[in-house]
């Protein structure tokens, strides 16, 4: 069939890990991409940045009326307070920003939520708290001062300079030296970045009218295809699309032999899913598995 | 009859389960109610509203989410909807991550923090902490001796613009002068907010560096404690040793015992990579980490007290007798606070 629909199920691709739960459960996960968890924390970052922009901007809007009120020129206590309060809130959006986000339900910063990322124990085992401290404190040293070195102009130190270089490239790059795409930070919480996509729940599809009196198949017509065909042809069927629902036939009936009207394709396709699906699942039952049409 | 707006609560019975002429698909209709009851309620936990859930769904989510677990057990080995698998794989997962997500916030993890947490982990790398002190100790005294022996050490050791006038050979008045109270708090607190940020960047630095196996972080440490002897031996020199250290003891009890546990804190991880003992190298770096962690937090709150003693009560306080006294109070404060403050109890953990 055609190859041009995609993956189906049961094809693990390079980012995709099985975990155990602790009910014995294994779930498949797939790693965050590197591109999309350096997007999410570009994201991050515009947030605080507008974050810090809006509060300076309103700080400046309040601001002006009082230095207008208090008409002394220095040793403000106003002016003092509002040091005080800029040089906190910087602190809270350096450090409190990931954690407040990566502690609540849904583990995961703005910018991982806009990109389908979550936080998870890599061992299948709860989140902990102290696991989110441990992965954002790190992320200062990884995120934050070499942030700091080079706008602050840190490779002129000469000798240190360039050590200090090194040391945080190694942090920097980290995550294109493992599978798992760690940042330092994950490795030592034990943490690490995984897609939390949802999923609807779809038709059943063997809901339509019964059409197995109409359309008779033998256990040989069946044994053509595996479960590897069975969802490419339900993905066909879900998408209704009418050219391929037509080519699909097409490629079916050539090879099973049979003659198919125009305008019959989706009874049939609806017909033979069902067929092969039940003749698959029993086999299934009885412990025998056909992948696909060459096994 | 329920008003539109709410119908998202209510969840539709299947259609006529015995339509299905699939055997497996006669199975997911039976379930899908259960099934969607457990979305209701992981979409729920999800957007942090918990109220919103009712108190027989909210009895009946560990049978739900166990249910759903087992329905994907055995929809794996018996279905091959692939669209239905998706969705309870997608299902079971969401619910996973939010039966074993965080299950306290921010505000809640400092209270437990707080309560016994942080003295707990504090006590765990009690060894880390030992070669830490001692570190330090030594440090100071190579700082003490190398400007002892030659006083061009200590321009060596310490930054012209951090020295400011506080050399070897400088006046008496002038030693004096800097370790002076100031008139009042004006500007103050803005020195203290300015300086705890500064602590906290090079306690970060010390634990961040342990990852070298922790050369580094020694090196930070006796660099720093280095400069710190060259200081003492100038002042001790003028005859102004004592006075010295209760100007330091004020906030230095405090900053420094935060630079030693970030030290120790840095140590440990790289100790336990150097040395991880039975475990494997990533479990044992994972306990040591988060450990770690803990201290590390604790050391910021510990800056921010340093910070605030060095900007107020430094300032303000000039007698070297009282100054002592604030030094060696937080001194035995923390060290009560580490030692006896008990593990927190596990319910909420």
């Amino acid at each position: 069939m055609n190859a041009a629909l995609g993956m189906t199920r049961g094809e693990p691709g390079k980012r995709d890990r099985m975990l155990v739960t602790p009910e014995g459960l294994a779930l498949p996960l797939t790693v965050g991409s590197r591109g999309n968890r350096a997007g999410a924390l570009l994201l991050d970052l515009t947030f605080i940045v507008i974050g810090v922009i809006v509060f300076f901007v309103v700080l400046g809007a309040i601001g002006f009326g009082v230095f207008d009120l208090a008409n002394t020129t220095n040793a403000n206590p106003v002016l003092e307070l509002i040091i005080v309060l800029i040089i906190l809130f910087m602190f809270l959006a350096r450090y409190g920003y990931f954690l407040w986000f990566e502690l609540g339900p849904r583990g995961a910063t703005p910018g991982k939520r806009l990109l389908g990322l979550r936080v998870a124990a890599r061992d299948g085992g709860r989140l902990t708290a102290e696991m989110v401290i441990a992965r954002n404190l790190v992320r200062d040293v990884e995120v934050f001062l070499p942030l700091f070195f080079l706008f602050g102009g840190g490779g002129q130190g000469g000798i240190a300079g360039l050590a200090a270089f090194f040391w945080l490239a190694v942090f920097v790059t980290f995550p294109f030296f493992n599978k798992d795409a760690l940042r330092a930070g994950d490795l030592v919480a034990g943490t690490w970045v995984v897609e939390a996509q949802s999923a609807k729940l779809k038709e059943a599809m063997s809901l339509a009218p019964d059409r197995s009196t109409d359309y008779r198949f033998g256990a040989e017509e069946l044994s053509v295809y595996g479960e590897h065909e069975l969802q490419v042809l339900e993905k066909v069927l879900r998408q209704n699309q009418p050219e391929a629902l037509r080519d699909v036939a097409d490629a079916i009936t050539a090879k099973i032999g049979w003659q198919l009207g125009r305008g019959d394709e989706r009874e049939f396709l609806g017909a033979f899913y069902a067929a092969l699906r039940g003749h698959l699942e029993s086999g299934m039952r009885f412990g025998k598995r056909k992948r696909d049409k060459h096994s | 009859m329920a008003l539109p707006f709410f119908r998202s609560a209510e969840i539709e019975p299947p259609a006529d389960i015995e339509a299905a002429s699939l055997r497996s698909d006669r199975f997911r209709l039976e379930r899908e109610v259960d099934w969607q009851r457990l979305e209701a309620i992981v979409v729920a936990l999800e957007k942090g509203r918990p109220g919103r859930i009712s108190d027989e769904d909210l009895l009946d989510l560990p049978v739900l989410y166990r249910k759903t677990a087992s329905s994907l057990a055995v929809a794996r080995e018996t279905s091959l909807d692939a669209a239905t698998l998706s969705y309870l794989e997608a299902l079971v997962r969401r619910a996973w991550f939010q039966i074993y997500g965080p299950r306290i916030g921010l505000f809640g993890w400092l209270r437990r923090f707080l309560g016994g947490g942080w003295s707990t982990s504090v006590r765990e790398i009690w060894l880390d902490i030992c070669i830490s002190l001692a570190v330090m100790v030594a440090g100071t005294a190579v700082g003490w001796l190398l400007v002892a022996r030659d006083q061009d050490w200590f321009y060596a050791l310490v930054p012209g613009e951090m020295a400011g006038g506080r050399i070897p050979g400088a006046d008496r008045a002038v030693l004096e002068q800097s370790l002076a109270q100031t008139e009042n708090a004006e500007g103050l607190t803005v020195f203290a907010a300015y300086l705890f940020s500064n602590n906290t960047g090079v306690t970060i630095m010390a634990f961040a560096l342990g990852f070298a196996f922790g050369i580094p972080t020694l090196l930070l440490l006796v660099y720093n404690t280095a400069l710190l002897g060259a200081m003492l031996y100038v002042f001790a020199d003028a005859g102004l040793g004592l006075d010295f250290l209760g100007w330091l003891s004020v906030h230095g009890t405090t900053e420094l015992g935060a630079i030693m546990l970030g030290g120790a804190a840095g140590l440990h991880v790289g100790r336990t990579m150097a040395f991880p003992g039975e475990r494997s190298i990533l479990a044992a770096m994972q306990d040591a980490g988060i450990r770690a962690a803990q201290v590390m937090a604790g050391c910021t709150i510990m800056l921010i007290v340093a910070g605030l003693l060095e900007g107020y009560a430094r300032q303000l306080v000039g007698d070297t007798t009282s100054r002592l006294a604030i030094g060696g109070g937080m001194l035995l404060f923390w060290a009560v606070y580490f030692a006896f403050v008990k593990r927190p109890p596990e319910h909420d953990a």
